[in-house]
């Protein structure tokens, strides 16, 4: 085992963790807000998959790219409106059910609409050709993923950090009789933390097929899954904190299949959220109550 | 006309008639309070008013307009903001960024950056600790920046909910002297609190509510020195 293996074993694992973290941060936002986790997420990442083999056939691709983002986007929106928002003063369990409901409706209809066959996923133009630097081989798509989710991150973070829009999101993630007090729109805030993190899934979602080549109904599942443990091991609700999860499981995953422990990759990674539930529910970066009463 | 004239108002929440057909009035420029004993409907009454808790019936009337069970947001827009009870400061969030949320439906730059100076010389301790986060203040400072973030809503009522709960005797002859230079400043205040002495010194009009009623009303002096207050709610006994 070279240094050079070493290298691009670590490439496609900084690669993969970032379209793990582009998708953790959806998690982790929502849950900030509505103290929900968004079971459907995986599925509307799913569909942003088929979303992106029906546009890229009809239309050029960077338009279809820009149709596939507003369309997940849409479909991320409307799931919050018929399956949460009626639900905003149930108890939480009711929303989780209703969540869980939403991510087994958008497979089924995903089965009925596309069948469960594996459908191939367009190659992007560009993304997909073979870059050689140095002595690490690989497709433009592993070199620009972690660049692209470091830029969208430190987009997100200005946003929550340094504009008015933002504090509103960070004040009604904290308490919304008070937000409303202060004449902030919740329906409107919720909704814009839905269309980030839809957003946010579509780009993962091109980013992590072209990698793949195929998509079924059923790619959201486990890859939701271990998003979400990226998002609860960062600190559930920290929008950076999903973002280092995210990088944490892509690596330790990538690094588990190159050591020849394929079979145990994915059972390693619960591994690791039940060990950060036992030593440290909060996460990584979660935070400590600070209020005083 | 009064600026706020409550008529009637009921509130239940789960079959519980919280309030049992509130009525009174906020004379503009004035200092208003009401007092009464926990579970009096004192916090539902300020709840109600901004919007938070729905009534069944009866009316609020701004500035002559009906306003009961309209959406909080609109409420603080038309000039009525509250200071809710426990602080309720956004912990996450600078004490800045909490004085400017308090802000957030104005647009005027620059009248806000004035307001902003204004609650610092108000509250110099604030200024002191703009960068802070909100949740690592003290009690009596939590207490000074929730106060300060109703004002930056611009209010031509401020609502205020138990501001001297849990503070300090220092603190709470502070807070009560900042209630006057507020009204001074021309901001018309509806006060509630449990240290009903010391609000009826300073209130114009004081009300008692008991169990959702309203059972008495006056000027404060004359409750103040009333013997059925005083052996009530100011814990002196009458010989």
């Amino acid at each position: 085992m070279g240094s050079t293996y070493l290298l691009q074993q670590l490439l496609t694992g900084i690669s993969l963790g970032g379209a793990y973290a582009l998708i953790a941060v959806g998690y982790s936002m929502v849950y900030g807000i509505l103290m929900l986790i968004n079971f459907a997420h995986a599925d509307i990442f799913m569909m942003a998959g088929y979303f992106m083999i029906f546009s890229f056939a009809a239309m050029p691709w960077p338009v279809a790219i820009v149709v596939v983002i507003l369309g997940t986007i849409l479909l991320g929106v409307t799931i919050e409106k018929v399956a949460y928002k009626p639900l905003r003063s149930a108890p939480r369990m009711s929303i989780m059910i209703s969540a869980i409901g939403m991510s087994y409706l958008l497979q089924n209809l995903a089965t009925y609409l596309f069948s469960a066959l594996p459908q191939a996923y367009p190659a992007i133009p560009g993304l997909k050709k073979l870059i050689k630097l140095g002595d690490l081989n690989s497709s433009m798509v592993t070199f620009v993923t972690p660049i692209i989710t470091i830029i969208l991150v430190v987009l997100l973070m200005m946003l929550l950090k340094r504009t008015k829009i933002g504090m509103a999101m960070r004040a009604v993630s904290k308490d919304y009789d008070t937000a409303k007090l202060m004449g902030i729109k919740i329906n409107q805030i919720i909704s814009l933390t839905f269309v980030i993190g839809s957003a946010l899934a579509a780009i993962g979602s091109i980013l992590y097929f072209t990698d793949r080549m195929s998509v079924t109904p059923f790619s959201g599942t486990l890859l939701g899954l271990k998003c979400f443990v990226a998002a609860v091991l960062g600190g559930i609700g920290s929008v950076p904190g999903a973002v280092i999860g995210g990088f944490i499981i892509g690596i330790t995953e990538t690094t588990l299949i190159a050591m020849g422990y394929s079979t145990f990759s994915s059972a390693f990674t619960f591994l690791i959220l039940i060990i950060i539930l036992m030593v440290r529910p909060t996460g990584l970066l979660g935070e400590t109550l600070t209020e005083k009463v | 006309m009064s600026l706020l004239e409550v008529r009637d108002l009921r509130v239940s929440y789960g079959g519980i008639e919280a309030l049992k057909g509130v009525s009174f009035d906020v004379e503009e420029g004035q200092i208003i309070t009401l007092i009464g004993a926990n579970g009096a409907g004192k916090s539902t009454t300020l709840k109600a008013i901004s919007g938070l808790v729905k009534s069944n019936a009866g009316t609020i009337l701004y500035k002559g307009e009906e306003i009961q069970n309209i959406d909080s947001q609109k409420v603080v827009e038309k000039g009525i903001a509250l200071v809710p009870e426990g602080r309720r400061v956004f912990a996450n969030l600078s004490v800045k960024e909490n004085l400017l949320i308090g802000a957030y439906l104005r647009k005027n730059k620059v009248e806000i950056e004035s307001d902003l100076a204004n609650v610092y010389s108000l509250f110099p301790r604030l200024e002191e600790r703009h960068w802070q986060s909100a949740g690592t203040l003290s009690g009596g400072e939590q207490q000074m920046l929730a106060v300060g973030r109703g004002l930056m809503a611009k209010p031509s009522v401020l609502m205020m909910d138990e501001p001297s709960l849990g503070l300090a005797p220092q603190l709470v002859r502070d807070i009560f002297t900042i209630i006057e230079r507020i009204n001074d400043m021309g901001v018309t205040v509806l006060l509630i609190e449990q240290n009903a002495n010391a609000a009826l010194k300073i209130a114009d009009k004081a009300y008692v509510l008991v169990t959702g009623e309203m059972v008495k009303s006056g000027p404060g002096q004359e409750l103040l020195n009333d013997p059925q207050i005083r052996d009530a709610y100011l814990g002196v006994t009458n010989k």
